[in-house]
């Protein structure tokens, strides 16, 4: 078995004085896709959020614990956070076209980590939106603002935006929840696709998409890691009563 | 329980719509009425000399008031130079820094009070800080008072135009791995950029028509300044002084004067309502 590219060890969240996250734990496998399931307000979201440390730009919140990616502990102080970025890109729940032209939203990320040429950036920028399975869609409007795609088209282009600057890891938080069933279809195709390449967290409130897209499953309730392993397991025979009332619809 | 019967509720509906209808009508009549008679009066006054022309001494037909048309454009010029960029950074600092501290809270305070003083206050403030240690009026501290002035509007606009923008791009800008500085000018500005215009547009139209605080910066002067370091003339106190004179060529002027202000203040309005609007072609 591979090295896992994340692995979280006793981390505990608070906002403020709530503490929101328990001593989670878990290894998060190269190049394959992990779910993170619950109800709402379980701390999937939370738990995602410490991965980039996006929560920062928050004063309120706080992270204990560890996070390794790569071997490095990335709550630890002296990480470089623009890298660490680079490298945990993020995808978000409502698309988030920055307002800019289809090619310079791509290029944003490309221009702030690489030195490119003017040649290489657009080569840079017709694959990342290739991969993202965009490119024939958008090729002849890429001075069009971005905000000027469909909702489905403008999250596939944030998730180009997201792999132009090469990561390893992709975070997405409820990717599908604010597009349409035939865009929602096309991105678990992007990220079946992706997943040979990216190491892939998804956190999902719909539970046939985390067992159709992911190879593994991870049950949050209440700030607990309940259950984690193999999606297969966790959809038939899961070991916990909780992950089976959920998945079984009996709550949540 | 007794219900209304509907002709009661009838009637006050009535009422009330016409009510607040006869409210709403009696603004708008008044501004019709004040645009009505400065363009049939002002109107008059406007030719070619007029913008070319020096004013005239009391008595004389004629002349114009080129140096005060001047004066009024370099000082609002200088202004939105000293007062945009600074109030720009303020709201920058409101709404992306200063959101829960105490330093926030007492700018935003701070800032909410100086748009509520007068503007003379803010004259005699800038009289105190630059005319008496120079020793005599000028253009800069004029231009200094209507920054002043400009400063807190800036500021709150750009705080408000700033924080409409969802916290979700700021997030993802910052997830790419952008420094905060730029996700705040590329992105947050750049999203809320037509709002931005609007707000110093509206804030340079503020001060166009103050007069308060130039009567005790930039006085006025019926000269060409040769520098704004020097009394300067400028249209609104040469509207306060010749509009209280005796003398119909001088009265004739202040109509002209207040015609130009009006024209211009009303221009900049539209032009920043046609920016708005832009927005949901």
């Amino acid at each position: 078995m591979t090295e896992p590219r994340v692995s979280v060890r006793n981390l505990n969240f608070y906002y403020g004085n709530n503490q929101a996250l328990f001593d989670n734990n878990i290894d998060i496998t190269t190049n394959r896709v992990t779910a993170i399931i619950g109800p709402s307000g379980c701390g999937k979201s939370t738990h995602l959020r410490v991965y980039n440390r996006i929560f920062e730009l928050y004063r309120n919140q706080r992270a204990t614990g560890e996070v390794f990616i790569d071997g490095k502990n990335i709550l630890a102080p002296n990480i470089d956070i623009i890298e660490l970025r680079r490298k945990v890109g993020m995808i978000f729940q409502k698309p988030t076209p920055f307002p800019m032209s289809v090619f310079d939203n791509v290029a944003y990320g490309l221009k702030l980590h690489y030195k490119l040429s003017k040649s290489k950036l657009a080569e840079s920028v017709e694959n990342a939106l290739r991969q993202a399975a965009l490119w024939d869609e958008v090729k002849d409007i890429l001075n069009k603002p971005g905000t000027a795609l469909s909702g489905g088209q403008q999250q596939r282009l944030c998730i180009a935006r997201a792999i132009a600057v090469k990561p390893e890891v992709l975070l997405m938080d409820e990717p599908t929840s604010a597009v349409d069933p035939i865009a929602t279809a096309k991105i678990e195709e992007l990220v079946e696709r992706l997943k040979s390449q990216y190491t892939i967290v998804i956190v999902t409130h719909n539970m046939q998409q985390a067992a159709r897209i992911s190879d593994f499953t991870a049950f949050f309730y209440q700030g607990y890691i309940v259950e984690f392993g193999p999606t297969k397991k966790i959809f038939t025979n899961p070991d916990k009563k909780q992950t089976e009332e959920y998945i079984t619809g009996r709550f949540g | 329980m007794k219900k209304h019967s509907l002709l009661r509720r009838k009637i006050i509906d009535g009422v009330i719509k016409i009510l607040s209808g006869m409210a709403a009508l009696s603004g708008i009549a008044a501004l019709a009425w004040i645009l009505f008679v400065v363009l049939k009066k002002g109107l008059g006054a406007i030719n070619w000399d007029f913008f070319t022309q020096l004013p005239v001494p009391p008595g004389m037909e004629g002349g114009g008031l080129a140096n005060a048309i001047l004066g009024t454009f370099l000082m609002i010029a200088l202004a939105i130079l000293l007062g945009v960029p600074t109030g720009f950074l303020a709201g920058i600092y409101l709404s992306e820094f200063g959101q829960n501290n105490k330093f926030g809270e007492i700018i935003r305070f701070s800032t909410n009070v100086i748009m509520g003083v007068p503007s003379i206050i803010v004259g005699l403030f800038v009289y105190t800080l630059m005319v008496v240690p120079m020793g005599h009026f000028s253009g800069y501290a004029g231009a200094v008072s209507l920054a002043i002035i400009m400063l807190p509007v800036m500021a709150r606009t750009t705080e408000d135009m700033l924080t409409l923008v969802p916290n979700e791009l700021r997030e993802s800008a910052l997830a790419l791995g952008a420094p905060r500085w730029k996700v705040t000018l590329n992105i947050v500005s750049r999203a809320a950029k037509k709002g931005l215009i609007t707000g110093s547009m509206l804030a340079i139209a503020r001060v166009s028509g103050e007069t308060a605080p130039l009567l005790f910066t930039a006085l006025n002067s019926p000269y060409w300044a040769k520098s704004l370091n020097q009394p300067t003339g400028n249209l609104t106190v040469t509207i306060f002084n010749y509009a209280m004179s005796p003398y119909h060529n001088w009265q004739k002027m202040a109509w002209g004067a207040s015609f130009l202000i009006m024209m211009g203040v009303l221009f900049i309005t539209l032009a920043a309502r046609g920016v708005l609007r832009e927005r949901v072609k």
